[in-house]
């Protein structure tokens, strides 16, 4: 990570400068040609100004009509096996045990499973057909079957990387090398933020009760050379919900109110002294960090929550379930956050996947569906994207005789929402489940896809670093249209 | 930002005036400059595809090369309208327009004047500015140099320098920028007051020899290194390294030139006769991220560990945005793949793992006392271990009399023969294999905690007398077995045989007795023998669950049970023996894991007393006639037998207790990774678009870029070395290092590079708006033999430095960036100052410098994602809870969140500079992380302590302690009303009070009023939190 060729702050300076304090009068011709073209024509001269330091994002107007205003990103840690899940593979079954053929394996990137015998290894579980569109998936599936018509299911998902923390890097940020923006920052850098006291970007994680729950760095939701403003808030189960969200002990709400309008009061007056523009963001940043003591805490009050959305989802109140983050994701949504991010662990099945897939469904097979279905009650679905997506799939052969290995050659993903195709399946892996083979999809078209339906062409949606125009896609990219309404 | 046309033509038409221009020669002429003007218009719009990379070059058009421009006519000098260039970007046909529309570049119609009246005034390249050397520009005599350039630049535009800053000002400026912390009160006013001449240079002196100024200096250090306590991938689990942040700050203290300092942590180790501080500075070679993720590929990482370090030499040295290079030649600046991969080529020497945890590191003992006690163990053990191995002829007649008992019980045990099941099931469905030894192995997943094995035999015949089973080792069990407990154990808890005959009879069989090459003692309380002993398998009253055979600790070698048949069994064609191996322990999976079953018909293979079963390697040898045996399997023997000699018993104690004691004392010796070279390097190849798969690619050479190498031929050897590179960074022939790091040094003095970028000196990068000064730090800097302190003195001392951080109406008007330095800069401090500032303002700061890192307070729960293993942070105490910033732990994937919510980047990759942000979450840590808290009450209590009793002497002292001054009126009334307050609601509810004044570890004052201190303690809160506590202005 580096900072970024744009400067906020400066950018923050000169627009007081030349908006606010116009008494050192300054026309607009100087004021482009401070911020650069792009920047002018984006964040500042199109954007409505913020009232209180919100960010009104860079792209205006939108390059494409806006189908999706916020996404649900629902991450399956640790590489969901496709082969038990959304892709059913007769052949592989009828060779269960045989060595796998080596055309389909050549050349390709092996983890654990390198050197060792590679036999085909056939489907642990039975597969159903579900929906008007009779997609087959995995039985132990049956809540997402019964919104299979809401769901688009791509089964020619691949992915550069086959080891967790590269993998996870490069779905959240289109690059194996740390310090690139994740997706989340991306969007609220390109759409601004819209909740009034909530970040625009926020991560739920849960564990899964298999133990298998690979770890995950807080890389994967940072800014990284975006401003800090654009990084990920990681919503916590335990303790403060946000880190140093309470006050200290002993201190009351109003004792606390009274402590920032002194910090505040006295960095008004300094204003007058030392003409700093910071000083007004800081003291917009304060309101900001007490409006959130107090939002966030009401945010994670889902004991409010009717009895029928509760039992909708299958979670009680501060369970920490999954099912509990799909409630939570819905009420950010609500409030206008941008992008919603959940990591749920525990996909890793190297060993034990019929067993193991069978606990995850029981995890997050009702939860997806109680947020479609919640969602679209409450008329959200339409504009909110959700995705369901591992770092990668599983290999069609077996590890250790009842496992699989990490596989990015092809694997399934979801989409749902926000000016998704619903009840369609898009793209194919050969006939074991190896290769994507029909329709390939990569993690740039994925991302290029996501930001289409959030209006904007992935290629136009750049910052300079270190001399180059850094974009989520890299210098790849194609949005996958016919999977877009 | 690339500098907008609209303000260059601005600033060109006012720069028609004057002629500071010394240093660019030929163009004091007001022309249109090449590198000023139009190399970044062309490098942004148009070398993407017509520039230096060939694989992505349309149209065979090359731009960036005079010479092949104007072969195609892209440019005609002096007739634009000729030029196809001109004809493009002109172009109302979108097929014809350039840059093309679906490549979102689009130049301004000020762009295209310019660059048709830069073909009108002939097209003239120039090299790009950074690729010369740097030239000294003339400088009047008794002119401060740097202000001398510095007003030049401003005269031209129409500014003048800011007013000089106050002293309190400047003394609070000094001190944070030279060693980090704020100046006392007393420090302030002694510098206020001081109304000498030599005031400021004395202070400048006393700070540059403040062991602190290392500390200050080494943060924008540590974070271009990527320096971390943390691998970075995955588990990013710990590694020894902090020896060399240490490293870091004491060459700064002692001033070791740039050269030097360089050489050192490139090649340290390569250096002759190196000493242990450039081993250390060798670290920086080991600083990137590794992993230890399960299924890494070695050749992935490979690649992975290359790039990075090619990426840090262009960004620690060259301020070259290399990494492009990795897949492709560089789209913007001259970088070849080959130079990329050759730059590489310079580590392959660096002994490594690959992938996994890596090596504890070198000692680096903190005292001679500890260097001297480690070579104390090292010869005390060498000395016992030269006895051990001595010849021992004393022993020669005991070594006969083991060696028969070797070959007896090698003997005896041919008395058995195995058998060879004709099934074995599990009752529980384990998966059983019969082996070609006829031995029986327990795998797969599944792993019940009872199970009975039912094993049928058949083409048995003749006699039987005894029945064993040999419970055997096996690499797949954990701890190799027997067993499949955890730690290699099982408990064997019954033994049933029934003999089936042709005809369809079945017979119990019925045992006499049992015995075992072992028996456990350990863990037998619950059991009525006392022991896991052979006898229980056959007490059928004994309790399953608490009797058996067992044999912890002998795992991971082969045991047996012997049983002697009451009645000898005589086999006939048809018979068949059924044995049924009951495990009912019932907790910890106790089953069996490798075992083989054998029967005698010898009664003396039922002697009472069974030896300790030798290894089979030993019980191998043993069978070798001793005329057969070779060397080494006579020494194999021998070393067998020393280590159950009896005679030797106390030497291999005392062994064994000076190898503990030598762990233990080494324990306490710090480590660090450093660079190790190989004399067999790892190949390096050129891989096609970044791909690790192929290795097909071309095999290279260390080697420098080719575009830097020009006159360089003195660094031609047959094998370049890291020392070369080092070398060769800091030749005065190089155009970027020098340039490089004093764009960064005055960075951290100006609050902003003279080139902006400080990490793109390329083609890309923002050109220097005062080259000519940036040239003149540089060649200052490495014609003083690169002397940083005297750099830095040259910085403070200047003018330019003095001055103060508000700008001035117009040239907020004029230069709202503050590019030229019309006024001082002014930021947030970093985050390791915003917490030195807190703990020095309130007292707590402890001013220890060096040591492993240290952990303050953090919530709990924050490592929750971490695994591999799963963590907790453990927060430092005593002293080290109040240590300075730059020694907090660096967790890579999960930095202390305070650090990361002001700006501390997570050093997985170089960072030349930070980002600096205003966001909520700094005001939550200043608020509420239990340190500011903690500051907070602590400088209460010093406040009622010593602040006097009357409310304002308390307020002003407060400031005073702060800020180094007073409080205006209205921070009086504040503070005052603020107070009042909290003490009436303190004084109604006195257990809040003294939740306060206890966050933290620090102790109060003995006799302070908690309500008292609780109220102040808001006051302070606020202190902190003021914008001015956190802001060097």
């Amino acid at each position: 990570m580096s900072s970024p060729h744009i400067y906020f702050a400066d950018e923050k300076t000169s627009r007081r400068v030349f908006l606010g304090r116009a008494a050192h009068g300054v026309g607009k011709i100087a004021l482009a040609s401070l911020l650069g073209p792009s920047l002018l024509s984006n964040a500042v001269a199109a954007a409505p100004r913020a009232a209180n330091d919100k960010w009104p994002g860079v792209v205006h107007p939108p390059h494409f009509p806006i189908k999706a205003k916020r996404v649900i990103w629902l991450t399956m840690a640790g590489g969901p096996s496709h082969l038990e899940t959304f892709d059913y593979k007769p052949k592989l079954a009828a060779m269960h045990g045989q060595p796998m053929p080596e055309s389909f394996t050549a050349g390709k990137q092996i983890a654990q499973l390198q050197g060792a015998k590679l036999l085909c290894f056939g489907p642990q579980h039975k597969f159903k057909k579900f929906g008007k569109s009779q997609a087959e998936i995995c039985e132990l599936f049956p809540q997402i079957g019964s919104v299979m018509d809401d769901i688009c299911l791509i089964r020619s998902m691949t992915t550069e990387a086959i080891n967790h923390d590269p993998a996870h890097m490069f779905m959240n940020t289109g690059s194996q090398i740390a310090g690139r923006p994740s997706m989340g920052s991306w969007a609220v850098y390109g759409l601004g933020c819209e909740a009034e006291d909530l970040p625009g970007f926020v991560v739920l994680t849960s564990l899964g009760k298999g133990g298998q729950n690979q770890p995950i760095a807080a890389r994967q939701w940072a800014a990284g050379l975006l401003p800090s403003r654009f990084q990920g808030v990681h919503l916590r189960g335990k303790g403060d919900p946000v880190l140093y969200l309470g006050n200290p002990p002993g201190v009351t709400r109003s004792q606390q109110r009274d402590v920032i309008d002194a910090v505040n009061k006295i960095n008004t007056r300094y204003d007058a002294v030392a003409d700093d523009p910071e000083i007004a963001t800081r003291i917009a940043q304060y309101e900001m960090a007490f409006k959130m003591q107090a939002s966030v805490p009401e945010l994670m009050e889902t004991k409010k929550e009717s009895q029928k959305t509760l039992d909708l989802y299958g979670c009680q109140p501060g369970d920490g379930s999954f099912a509990s983050n799909c409630l939570l994701a819905r009420r950010l949504a609500e409030r206008g956050v941008r992008f919603i991010q959940l990591y749920h662990k525990d996909w890793d099945h190297h060993g034990g996947v019929k067993d193991g897939i069978a606990l995850k469904a029981a995890e997050v097979d009702r939860a997806c569906m109680a947020l479609i279905t919640d969602l679209k009650q409450r008329g959200m679905l339409d504009d909110t994207l959700i995705v369901w997506a591992g770092e990668f799939g599983r290999t069609p052969m077996s590890q250790g005789g009842d496992g699989r290995d990490h596989h990015n050659a092809g694997f399934s993903v979801w989409l749902a929402g926000g000016g998704v195709k619903g009840g369609t399946v898009f793209g194919a892996t050969d006939e074991l489940g190896y290769s994507a083979v029909e329709n390939v999809v990569d993690v740039h078209d994925l991302h290029a896809t996501m930001l289409k339906l959030l209006g904007v062409e992935h290629t136009r949606l750049s910052i300079k670093f270190q001399g180059l125009d850094i974009r989520l896609t890299g210098i790849a990219g194609k949005a996958i249209d016919p999977v877009i309404a | 930002m690339p500098v907008p046309l609209v303000l260059r033509l601005c600033l060109l038409s006012v720069l028609l005036n004057i002629s500071f221009c010394s240093v660019l020669g030929a163009a004091a002429k007001p022309s249109i400059s090449y590198n000023r003007d139009v190399r970044q218009i062309l490098s942004d719009n148009c070398f993407y595809c017509h520039g230096p990379d060939a694989s992505h070059r349309k149209a065979k058009m090359r731009l960036d090369v005079r010479e092949e421009a104007l072969k195609k006519e892209a440019f005609v000098p002096g007739k634009p309208d000729k030029s196809e260039v001109v004809r493009r970007i002109f172009s109302a046909d979108p097929e014809e327009l350039m840059p093309p529309p679906d490549s979102n570049k689009k130049l301004s119609p000020a762009q295209k004047e310019l660059l048709k009246r830069w073909i009108a005034e002939g097209s003239t390249y120039e090299g790009h500015w950074a690729y010369q050397l740097p030239v000294r520009p003339a400088i009047p005599a008794k002119s401060n140099p740097i202000d001398y350039l510095v007003q030049q630049r401003l005269k031209s535009i129409g500014l003048v320098p800011a007013a000089e800053a106050d002293r309190r000002t400047l003394v609070r400026r000094l001190y944070l920028d030279l060693i980090g912390v704020p100046p006392k009160p007393e420090e302030v006013d002694g510098f206020v007051q001081n109304k000498s001449l030599n005031a400021y240079p004395e202070l400048i002196e006393k700070l540059l020899a403040s062991p602190h100024y290392g500390e200050r200096r080494a943060i924008a250090w540590l974070d271009v290194v990527r320096f971390a306590d943390t691998i970075g991938y995955h588990s990013d689990t710990g590694r020894n390294i902090w020896p060399y942040r240490d490293y870091v700050i004491r060459s700064f203290n002692e001033n070791k030139p740039f050269d030097v300092f360089t050489r050192e942590q490139l090649a340290g180790d390569l250096l002759p006769n190196s000493t242990l501080d450039q081993k250390v500075a060798s670290a920086f070679n080991r600083l990137l991220l590794s992993t230890e993720e399960g299924g890494a590929q070695a050749k992935d990482y490979e690649a992975r560990m290359l790039t990075d370090r090619v990426r840090a030499i262009g960004a620690v040295w060259l301020g070259q945005t290399i990494g492009c290079a990795q897949c492709h030649d560089h789209k913007f600046d001259p970088i070849t793949s080959h130079d990329f991969y050759s730059m590489g080529a310079f580590f392959a020497d660096i002994k490594e793992p690959i992938i996994g945890a890596r090596e504890p590191g070198m000692f680096v003992p903190k005292d001679q006392a500890q260097a001297d006690e480690l070579v104390k163990w090292e010869s005390k053990l060498t000395g016992l271990e030269a006895q051990y191995n001595g010849p021992h002829p004393e022993l020669k007649d005991s070594f006969a009399t083991w060696e028969r008992e070797q070959t007896s019980a090698v003997e005896r045990d041919r008395l058995w023969a195995a058998l060879t099941p004709s099934s074995a099931e599990s009752a529980e469905g384990v998966k059983l294999d019969i082996k070609s030894d006829q031995s029986i192995l327990a795998s797969g997943k599944k792993k019940p905690e009872k199970d009975t094995y039912a094993i049928t035999l058949t083409n048995l015949s003749g006699v039987v007398r005894g029945l064993r089973i040999e419970a055997l080792p096996d690499d797949s069990l954990p701890a190799k077995g027997p067993g499949r407990a955890n730690n290699g154990n099982f408990v064997l808890t019954r033994i049933r045989a029934v003999v089936q005959h042709g005809d369809g009879t079945t017979e119990p069989v019925s045992f006499h007795s049992a015995r075992a090459s072992f028996e456990q003692s350990v863990a037998a309380e619950s059991n009525p023998y006392k022991l896991w002993s052979a006898a229980s398998v056959l007490d059928a009253n004994a309790r399953e669950d608490s009797t058996g055979w067992a044999i912890l600790p002998e795992v991971a070698r082969r045991q047996q049970l012997q049983l002697e048949i009451e009645t000898p069994l005589e086999f006939k064609t048809g018979d068949t023996l059924k044995i049924e191996l009951v495990q009912n322990h019932g907790h910890g999976s106790h089953t069996l894991g490798h075992f083989r079953l054998g029967a005698t018909s010898n009664p003396e293979a039922l002697t009472n007393k069974i030896p300790v079963s030798p290894t089979k390697e030993i019980a191998d040898i043993a069978a070798l006639a001793p005329e057969k045996r070779n060397q080494a399997q006579k020494d194999k023997l021998w070393d067998e037998y020393k280590k159950q000699a009896t005679e030797l018993m106390s030497l291999r104690q005392e062994i064994a207790g000076a190898k503990k004691s030598k762990t233990d004392f080494e324990a306490t010796v710090p480590r660090c990774l450093v660079s190790v070279s190989e004399p067999n390097p790892r190949t390096v190849r050129i891989l096609p678009r970044g791909n690790f798969l192929v290795e097909t690619g071309e095999k290279v050479k260390p080697a420098f870029p080719g575009y830097l190498k020009a006159s360089w031929q003195k660094y031609e050897k047959p094998q370049l070395t890291r020392l070369d590179l080092a070398d060769w960074l800091i030749a005065k022939e190089n155009p970027l290092t020098a340039r490089v790091t004093m764009n960064r040094l005055w960075k951290e003095f100006f609050g902003a590079g003279l080139a902006k970028s400080l990490d793109d000196f390329g083609a890309q990068g923002e050109s220097p708006k005062n080259q000519a000064l940036l040239d003149w730090l540089s060649c200052e800097f490495m014609e003083s033999e690169w002397d940083l302190k005297h750099m830095v003195k040259l910085l403070v001392t200047s003018r330019t430095y003095r001055q103060s951080s508000v700008m001035s109406g117009k040239a907020l008007a004029v230069d709202p960036q503050n590019r030229e330095f019309s006024a001082q800069g002014r930021w947030r401090l970093e985050a390791e100052l915003v917490r030195d500032n807190a703990l020095a303002i309130s007292g707590l700061l402890v001013e220890k410098i060096g040591g492993p890192s240290v952990k303050p307070y953090q919530p709990d729960g924050y490592w929750e994602n971490l695994n591999f293993p799963v963590r907790t942070w453990e927060k430092s105490t005593g002293d080290d809870q109040y240590r300075r910033g730059i020694y907090t732990w660096w967790q890579r994937s999960y930095l202390h969140p305070s650090m990361v919510a002001f700006d501390a980047p997570t050093r997985e990759e170089c960072v030349a500079e930070r980002n600096r942000s205003n966001i909520p979450q700094q005001a939550l840590a200043l608020l509420n992380d239990p340190s500011y808290v903690e500051a907070s009450r602590a400088l209460a209590a010093r406040v009622i302590q010593f602040g006097g009793k009357e409310m304002s002497t308390r307020i002003n002292w407060a400031w005073k302690q702060a800020l180094g001054r007073l409080p205006r009126t209205d921070e009086i009334k504040i503070s005052r009303d603020l107070v009042g307050r909290q003490l009436a609601e303190y004084y109604s509810d006195p257990e809040a009070a003294k939740l306060v004044i206890h966050v933290g570890l620090a102790p109060n004052p003995d006799g302070i009023d908690p309500v008292e201190l609780a109220a102040w303690t808001s006051v302070c809160r606020v202190i902190l939190n003021l914008h001015e506590t956190v802001t060097r202005n």
